[in-house]
């Protein structure tokens, strides 16, 4: 029971970002319940979010109790990219943030699938869930990019608007046994790709903020993941001890 | 006005081996997005390894109403069933 | 022969032109009806009987997608990954039933969009269970057991509906439900095996759920409107208080093995009939309830419209994406 205040030793510092990164979007895609725009969306957004849920309860049994991982760690423990505990906002951005995430997921766990770190076997299987999760996701950037005067202009809003926490997902993790420039280079052209095909462009600007955006994997995060948190973890906390 | 999205069919391939069977339907905007929701919809607890849509509309089909001279004349043929024929006893691998 | 959509199209064509002819087709579907067939979409069914069913798939399809809201409620609460997955795919197969229905209902001629708007305005009614507010975590699991228990009774019959889409969208919803009541018998064990705090909680929860499940069978069968003809159609297959009571009767050795008690002084086993007798059902309540006077009406339905309206936008770029590039259909292997 100490993982309240603790900071990850360096060898589980790579297990937190990729289960905190799954933990926290899987969240998040679950706030869409009842809400989505249409029955068939509810289905496929639940479904990603079941994916990395998954992917997140692997991870951290790697790391020690998932569950103590999850509810009894204080906001600065999580290593989880800013990118993913941004609010929905309208679907536009769901689609902006699945579309940043899931090309940056996949070209990740491609590389960790193929190689033999301690990864390899969660990331073999994650990888068929990733690229669906980037299909689904590219699916619909085209639809909303290529749709309406209104969903364009959506969608550009909200590329720009999560574009400054792209920058985060290529800084070196220590434990993860990848080429963060390679990886980013495979990243901008995939998604240069999309957008291309989408009739929209890469935003402008700087992939980092002014000052904070971009320091999730290091624990400093953005005000929406405190209230995420004390949602999250708020039944659980006021049971210590109990079995669920 | 948002304009409906069109109804599609989904077959679904239980496994390798088996033909498509009807599974249901849907809506989707187009084709793609008809195979991702009926992936979704209809195979998310491993009831297929493949999927066919196809737009309800695209779909011709035989009338209720002829249903007697359509497919009542080929109850009157039992020769076309093996149970048809008499074989004597002991003849095997027939 | 005519093209037509097979799963979609009016019945036949054929409308009983001359009295002899509407006679008599009247008398094949009774009598097909009768002998245990299945009408099939386009089959001449009477007037009647489409618009019954019409009105029972709408009401049991809105149930579904309004039934997600107070469990997606707990969604980003749950108190561990595991019931939070469970929660999350329990979730998800109610949206994925809600679309089962839909599609059977619109093999009868009424889109989608058309039953949703009678949703939407008040016109067509879902269950009034869920217009229950789920307070507590425990809730989750009283719904699981209760009210899907009270759901799967009901439904098992309509799996041999007479109206084939009906019966086999029911077919693989009833199946999917199992896993439902199950996962909801667990939480509550878990809940009342745990500390005293959950105990209680558990046991709160079966006080608020318990009275309004067994509402969910409709009024007592002498004041039931649709029943009986329901009945005679084989769209309904058992009488509600015939449903009720097999459902107490499960439940109550079920509340036992959760060491929850029932809030009915009542219930007792009733040697004689072989059943358990219970106590008298307030039905005051549920007819207010109905009535848009539950805990949850405005907030359910209003969320709903919010969902639908807010995605109007999002329904319209695909609409107008799918105008400029004509897709094909392509098979994909997995």
């Amino acid at each position: 029971m100490s993982a309240d205040t603790a900071t990850p030793p360096a060898a589980t510092a790579a297990v937190l970002a990729l289960a905190d990164d799954a933990l926290i979007l899987s969240h998040r895609l679950g706030e869409w319940a009842g809400h989505a725009p249409v029955l068939e969306e509810e289905v496929a957004l639940a479904n990603i979010a079941l994916d990395l849920l998954g992917q997140a309860r692997v991870l951290l049994s790697m790391a020690g109790d998932e569950d103590e991982l999850a509810f009894l760690r204080e906001e600065r423990a999580f290593r989880n990219l800013q990118l993913v505990e941004q609010p929905n906002g309208d679907f536009a951005h769901t689609i902006a943030r699945q579309l940043y995430f899931s090309l940056y997921q996949h070209e990740l766990y491609t590389e960790l699938a193929a190689g033999d770190g301690p990864f390899a076997p969660l990331a073999a299987k994650a990888v068929k869930e990733t690229a669906y999760h980037r299909d689904h996701a590219e699916q619909w950037t085209l639809r909303l990019g290529d749709g309406t005067e209104e969903s364009r202009r959506r969608m550009r809003a909200a590329l720009d608007a999560l574009w400054k926490y792209t920058g985060e997902m290529f800084r070196p993790v220590d434990g993860l046994d990848v080429d963060p420039a390679a990886l980013e280079a495979r990243w901008l052209a995939a998604l240069g790709r999309v957008l291309e095909q989408a009739g929209l462009s890469l935003p402008e600007g700087p992939r980092t903020g002014a000052w904070a955006a971009g320091a999730g994997r290091e624990g400093l995060h953005t005000e929406p993941f405190g209230r995420l948190l004390a949602e999250m973890q708020h039944l659980h906390r006021s049971h210590p001890g109990a079995s669920w | 006005m948002t304009q409906n999205w069109p109804l599609w069919e989904v077959f679904v391939r239980s496994r390798r081996g088996l033909s498509h069977t009807h599974a249901g339907s849907l809506h989707a905007p187009d084709a793609e997005m008809a195979l991702r929701n009926a992936r979704d919809l209809y195979t998310r607890r491993n009831e297929g390894v493949s999927i066919w849509v196809v737009p309800s509309a695209e779909i011709t089909a035989s009338s209720p109403d002829e249903r007697d001279p359509f497919f009542a004349p080929s109850a009157d043929k039992p020769y076309r069933h093996p149970t048809f024929y008499e074989i004597p006893e002991g003849v095997r691998h027939l | 022969m005519v093209a037509v959509t097979p799963e979609t199209g009016t019945s036949g064509g054929v409308d009983g032109g001359s009295a002899g002819l509407g006679a008599q087709l009247r008398a094949d579907f009774d009598a097909a009806v009768a002998a245990d067939e299945r009408v099939e979409p386009r089959d001449w069914m009477p007037e009647e009987y489409r618009a019954s069913l019409v009105r029972q798939m709408a009401q049991h399809a809105h149930s579904e997608i309004i039934g997600m809201q107070p469990e997606a409620n707990w969604i980003t609460r749950a108190p561990s990954l595991r019931r939070k997955a469970i929660l999350m795919a329990k979730v998800q197969d109610e949206a994925g039933h809600g679309l089962y229905l839909y599609s059977a209902a619109e093999t009868l001629g009424t889109s989608r969009d058309e039953l949703l708007d009678k949703l939407h305005s008040g016109k067509q009614k879902y269950s009034s269970i869920f217009n229950y507010p789920t307070l507590t975590w425990a809730d989750v699991g009283a719904i699981g057991w209760l009210v899907d228990g009270a759901a799967i009774t009901n439904q098992v019959p309509i799996c041999r509906c007479s109206y084939g889409p009906y019966a086999r969208a029911m077919v693989r919803i009833c199946k999917e439900e199992s896993f439902h009541q199950r996962q909801g018998y667990e939480l509550l064990l878990a809940l009342s095996k745990g500390t005293e705090a959950q105990h209680a909680m558990a046991q709160d929860a079966v006080d608020r759920w318990w009275w309004p499940s067994l509402m969910m069978f409709g009024p007592p069968d002498d004041e039931s409107v649709h029943s009986a003809q329901a009945m005679a159609w084989r769209i309904k297959r058992h009488s509600n208080d015939e449903l009720r009571q097999r459902f107490v009767d499960i439940a109550v050795p079920q509340a036992e093995s959760l060491g929850l008690t029932l809030p009915d002084p009542d219930i007792k086993w009733n040697e004689e009939r072989g059943h358990y007798d219970f106590g008298a059902i307030d039905w005051a309540e549920f007819w207010d309830v109905l009535k848009g006077n539950g805990p949850c009406n405005e907030q359910r339905i209003s969320q709903r419209r919010r969902a639908h309206e807010e995605g109007a936008w999002v329904r319209e770029a695909a609409t107008a994406y799918a105008q400029k590039h004509t897709g094909t259909g392509r098979e994909v292997e997995a």
